[in-house]
């Protein structure tokens, strides 16, 4: 770990203007990513602002009758809100099959959408990562792939985004709200937040320097079966190998995002029309274009397998 | 104390307190945060440097130079050692690779600097910023791709690392019914929780450490030898361990590094590694290729046996002995097996809990399992027919005691293994349900272990040994048989362990700990029974050590008085004459699991599982089954989840995390069973006892995947059994 100097300003906005004047500054919430990964010298901030002291920690109504939940909202919380709960089971779902309990009690909303990539090259200094450090080249490309993207990948990266929540706001069509430096704020539909890796797979995301997430905006709540089904080797504690969160009507209509297959919650709505034909034809459209690796050539069945069984739990 | 005749009643008969499922008497230090563990201590003495080790990111080559400019320029920084500076450095006996690379570099993530500074996290950043540039050469990291240049390895563990018995080729081909078939294990991290670490303080010429290693006398030897100092100039402590499985069993970097690293600060370092190179620096299981043949006839009777396993390892280093365990454990008039290694330049390979056996197991009892079904023939019933009560290679060796169809048929009775079903029939909701069992079997070995057991004037009894308790329960099965032999209750044993300053020990390795140190703590109480006798003007022979007291004829005299002129204290060890040679001695169990397997996504569940062991007398019940538990946990690791993922073209270990590397967590396991037979062996040693700490692991794997076979139809040979090799087989779900 480099030393760093660390602050805890007063309001979102002055946290962005803090970031964005510090060259190499971090923001940090629960820090259940980030100091492991400045433990690892994969991140090496010279500066921390903490957000923790802003607020940003609420759930509320929304006028439009959705949820505004707050950047610092742990998972713990999130997941249990009863609110959550009843209209977006999906997403309480998906938090509780992240990580362990300990982790969800410190992890926060925003600090979720923004966690980095498992892959094993990213977590090994001495390895090239383009990821890491741009222009290294890839070694997980002809390395060990087993976990990595299927589809949304390209020739200098094939990490995938590993969380379980974002996957569930992808496909409640969740909008990401942020505060600039300047104090300006945008709308970002979560569809757009994670950016494919093309030829910066450096940045994950589309957000500007100093800009941080003050809110997570859920819609009115869809109608139907929440299911996050969520695959691994073992029963907890383990990224998914690949993960379905889906909305699904009682006439077999609705709406699916995958995880665990590429560098961003996975969803192709022009799919969806197909649903009530059966996990293949969805997943066949879903997929089409994937250039998986011969270790990861199995995911694509399995998100063929597993929306089958999200389908079938549906109907049940 | 010679043990060279079968042990006849003694005082541990009496089973006041031996035998007795008991809390752990350590239990108190751990839960309060008073048992200091090694990267706990500190030297009030001195002022503590931390160090931190540099490891190679290559894997084989040399380092073509060294810049150290930055990293002795930052801050705190006190010292950094180098293969360049440490002085003149010798080796370990059972060290293969160098703990301190350079130039040469044998493995990814081999040592090659430590800097040593004021604080950790000064030392931790100054080491990133040693500068290291390498001339990386080809090495061999594929075992698959270069098995067909394996060597003869040589005897392996005092055993030829071939066998042959009759005519193997010719039954084997003239049997009417044959199994063919290859079998994969991949190399496995212990994993243990604590990280390797250590505390260095030089005193002149002498140095203390404060570690975690389960073996002290091999461990001072090493580091003796690697410092090239007399053994007598090194003092090891290490009386409480996080964990080990045979990944302490060795001197490793960090010990030698702590070392290396006060000598060059002047003052106490303290080294642990961190969990990556845990990964790579250290040892690991090595991974198996195994080819086994079985042939037999209709009625269930093998007529020829044949096991090869082919592993690799770095120069000098050994193969893992996975056939080792087919030698003994089936009946057949033909038999061949054999142990081939190659080269490979992977970190070192070496001991994890039950070396050979639990992968030799994870292939042997899958072909059992096969060759059963082939022959139509129930497993368990296969089992028996081919039971042995001779070592099948030598006949006129007996087992001193081998209850393995007994501990069979009361696990089948207790399973309800006569509900197992046929493949792939039974459903239960979204799983499919399989049921599947192998036998369990790991040798007992005995090592010569001493102690020192002193009473005093208010009648405590305190045993000094340099036994380690690696977490199993030592502390307790040490103070239960000297209480037990004193005629006292627990709570006047205080038991000091993991110190190279007390009598030697066989050390915790290998099952053999247990048995092998509460018999020499056996036999130093004999010894301060006599004293002690002596003392009070009893007859020895006489004397009855009870409540206590010490009792002959009328007379009755408390056991503190004997001590009341000061200390009495004896010293003995137990050595084992040839009880073991003349006899077979191994342990015995079956292993009962069943499992569910997700239907659409082919997810392996553990639903239940059942050990019954054979184990000669049980010390503790409740630390026995402890251990054996814990032996099926990391079982259904191996079968389900565990596997070092190597790069075989950068030549290390990929996963070299605890997210990387998963291993069963508590949603995981289910209702675990264990239960021990009544039984003790006099052959073994005169507490009767046997070895149980890893025959909780052998065939786990096996019986897991026998129960996923069962489940689904489909069979997989390669582990560990995870989703996507089943996934284009399995059924449509419907």
């Amino acid at each position: 770990m480099k030393s760093f100097t660390y602050e805890r300003p007063g309001t979102p906005a002055e946290a962005a203007a803090a970031v964005a004047r510090t060259p190499n500054a971090k923001f940090i919430a629960g820090g259940t990513n980030l100091l492991d990964l400045m433990k690892l010298q994969i991140e090496t901030p010279t500066h921390l602002v903490d957000v923790n002291g802003l607020g940003l920690d609420k759930v509320e109504p929304t006028p439009e009758g959705g949820l505004r939940i707050g950047a610092l909202v742990r998972n713990t919380d999130l997941a249990a809100d009863a609110r959550v709960r009843k209209d977006y089971g999906v997403l309480s779902r998906a938090l509780l099959a992240g990580a362990s309990g300990q982790l969800r009690n410190k992890a926060t909303t925003a600090g979720n959408l923004l966690q980095r990539t498992r892959c094993p090259y990213f977590y090994d200094t001495a390895q090239a990562c383009n990821k890491r450090q741009p222009g290294s080249g890839c070694s997980a490309i002809d390395g060990v792939s087993r976990q990595l993207a299927v589809i949304g990948a390209s020739e200098t990266c094939i990490a995938t985004y590993p969380g379980d929540m974002a996957v569930a706001m992808r496909v409640l069509d969740a909008t990401v709200e942020t505060v600039d430096a300047k104090g300006a704020t945008r709308k970002i539909p979560v569809a757009d937040f994670h950016r494919l890796p093309a030829d910066k797979p450096e940045l994950d995301t589309i957000l500007k320097a100093g800009e941080l997430i003050t809110a997570v905006t859920l819609p009115k709540p869809v109608a139907g079966t929440h299911i996050y089904r969520k695959v691994r080797d073992r029963a907890s504690y383990a990224y998914a190998l690949v993960s379905v969160a889906a909305v699904i009507g009682k006439d077999g209509t609705g709406h699916v995002a995958f995880g665990g297959v590429a560098p961003r919650p996975w969803r192709v709505e022009a799919a969806e029309a197909d649903l009530p034909r059966g996990a293949k034809a969805v997943t066949d459209k879903v997929f089409a274009g994937a250039k998986p690796t011969e270790d990861n050539a199995y995911k694509l069945k399995l998100a063929e397998r597993t929306l089958g069984a999200v389908l079938t739990e549906a109907r049940a | 104390m010679k043990f060279d005749t079968p042990a006849g009643t003694n005082p541990i008969d009496r089973l006041k307190v031996v035998g007795k499922a008991t809390d752990r008497i350590d239990g108190p230090f751990k839960t309060t945060g008073t048992a200091p563990y090694a990267n706990d201590w500190h030297d009030p003495q001195a002022k503590l440097a931390y160090g931190v080790v540099v490891g190679a990111t290559i894997a084989k080559g040399r380092i073509a130079s060294m810049d150290l400019g930055a990293a002795k320029a930052a801050p705190g920084v006190v010292a950094i050692v180098t293969a360049d500076n440490a002085g003149k450095l010798g080796k370990g006996k059972l060290n293969t690779a160098k703990l301190l690379g350079g130039p040469e570099i044998e493995h990814y993530h081999q040592a090659v600097a430590v800097v040593v500074a004021e604080t950790f996290e000064q030392a931790r950043a100054a080491a990133a910023l040693v500068k290291v540039k390498y001339t990386a050469t080809e090495g061999a990291f594929d075992l698959a791709s270069v098995k067909d240049g394996a060597k003869d390895p040589g005897d392996v563990q005092g055993s030829p690392s071939s066998s042959s018995v009759g005519d193997f080729a010719g039954a084997f081909a003239s049997a009417p019914v044959k199994l063919d078939e290859s079998y994969e294990t991949p190399d496995h991290a212990h994993a243990m929780m604590e990280p390797h670490a250590s505390v260095a303080s030089w005193d002149g010429d002498k140095v203390t450490v404060w570690t975690s290693n389960q073996m002290i006398a091999w461990g001072t030897r090493d580091l003796a030898l690697t410092l090239d100092v007399p053994q007598e100039k090194v003092r090891m402590v290490s009386p409480f361990i996080g964990g080990g499985f045979g990944g302490k069993l060795f001197l490793r970097s960090e010990a030698l590094l702590a070392a290396l690293g006060a000598r060059a600060a002047g003052r106490a370092v303290k080294v642990a590694l961190t969990r990556p190179q845990m990964f790579n620096n250290t040892t690991h299981r090595p991974a198996t290729l195994q080819r086994i043949r079985i042939g037999a006839t209709p009625d269930g009777k093998i007529t020829a046996i044949g096991h090869e396993s082919w592993s690799g390892d770095l120069p000098e280093g050994g193969p893992e002995a996975a056939v080792l365990q087919t030698r003994l454990l089936y009946a057949a008039p033909n038999r061949m097996t054999a142990l081939r290694l190659v080269v490979l330049d992977l970190p070192e390979g070496n001991a994890m809990r039950a070396p050979g056996e639990a992968p030799g197991l994870m292939a042997l009892e899958v072909a059992m399992d096969e060759m059963a079904e082939k022959l139509g023939i129930d497993p368990v019933r296969f089992r028996e027919i081919n039971d042995t009560q001779v070592d099948p290679e030598k006949p006129e060796r007996a087992f001193s005691q081998r209850s393995l169809v007994a501990c069979l048929r009361q696990g089948a009775e207790r399973f309800g293994w006569d509900k197992r079903g046929k493949p792939g029939q039974v459903r239960d909701g979204r799983w499919l349900v399989g049921m599947g069992m192998a036998s369990a079997f790991r040798n007992n070995m005995v090592l010569k272990s001493a102690a020192r057991v002193r009473l005093d004037g208010k009648g405590m009894v305190i045993v000094e040994t340099d036994m380690t308790d690696i977490g199993n329960g030592s502390y307790t099965i040490i103070g239960q048989t000297a209480a037990e032999m004193m005629g006292v209750t627990l709570d006047k044993v205080i038991v000091r362990l993991g110190d190279s300053d007390f009598p030697v020990s066989s050390g915790s390795g290998g099952q053999f700990g247990a048995n092998s140190s509460t018999s020499g703590v056996y036999a130093a109480c004999m010894k301060l029974r006599e004293a002690v006798a002596g003392k009070l003007g009893f007859n020895s022979a006489d004397a009855v050590f009870e409540d206590g007291q010490v009792r002959s004829g009328n007379r009755n005299v408390p056991l503190a008085q004997a001590a009341t002129g000061g200390d009495i204290v004896a010293e003995d060890a137990i050595e084992f004459g040839d009880l073991d040679k003349t006899h077979q001695q191994s342990t015995f169990g079956g292993h009962f699991v069943e499992v569910g397997v997700d239907v659409a996504t082919a997810e392996i569940r553990v639903r239940r599982m059942l050990a019954v062991c054979a184990s000669g007398r049980i010390l503790n019940p409740k630390s026995a089954r402890s251990q054996v538990i814990g032996g099926m946990t990391m079982g259904v690791g191996a079968a389900l989840m565990e596997e070092l993922a190597v790069d075989t073209k950068r030549g290390y270990f990929v996963n070299h995390d605890l997210a990387g590397y998963e291993v069963p967590v508590h949603a995981d396991i289910p209702h675990q069973e264990v239960i021990f037979l009544d039984e003790v062996d006099p052959m073994s040693s005169p507490m009767k006892a046997k070895g149980v700490g890893e025959l909780g692991i052998c065939g786990v794997g096996a019986a897991v995947a026998n129960a996923v076979y069962n489940a689904t139809g489909l069979r997989v040979r390669d582990y560990p059994i995870t989703l996507d090799k089943l996934l284009n087989r399995m059924p449509d779900a419907a």
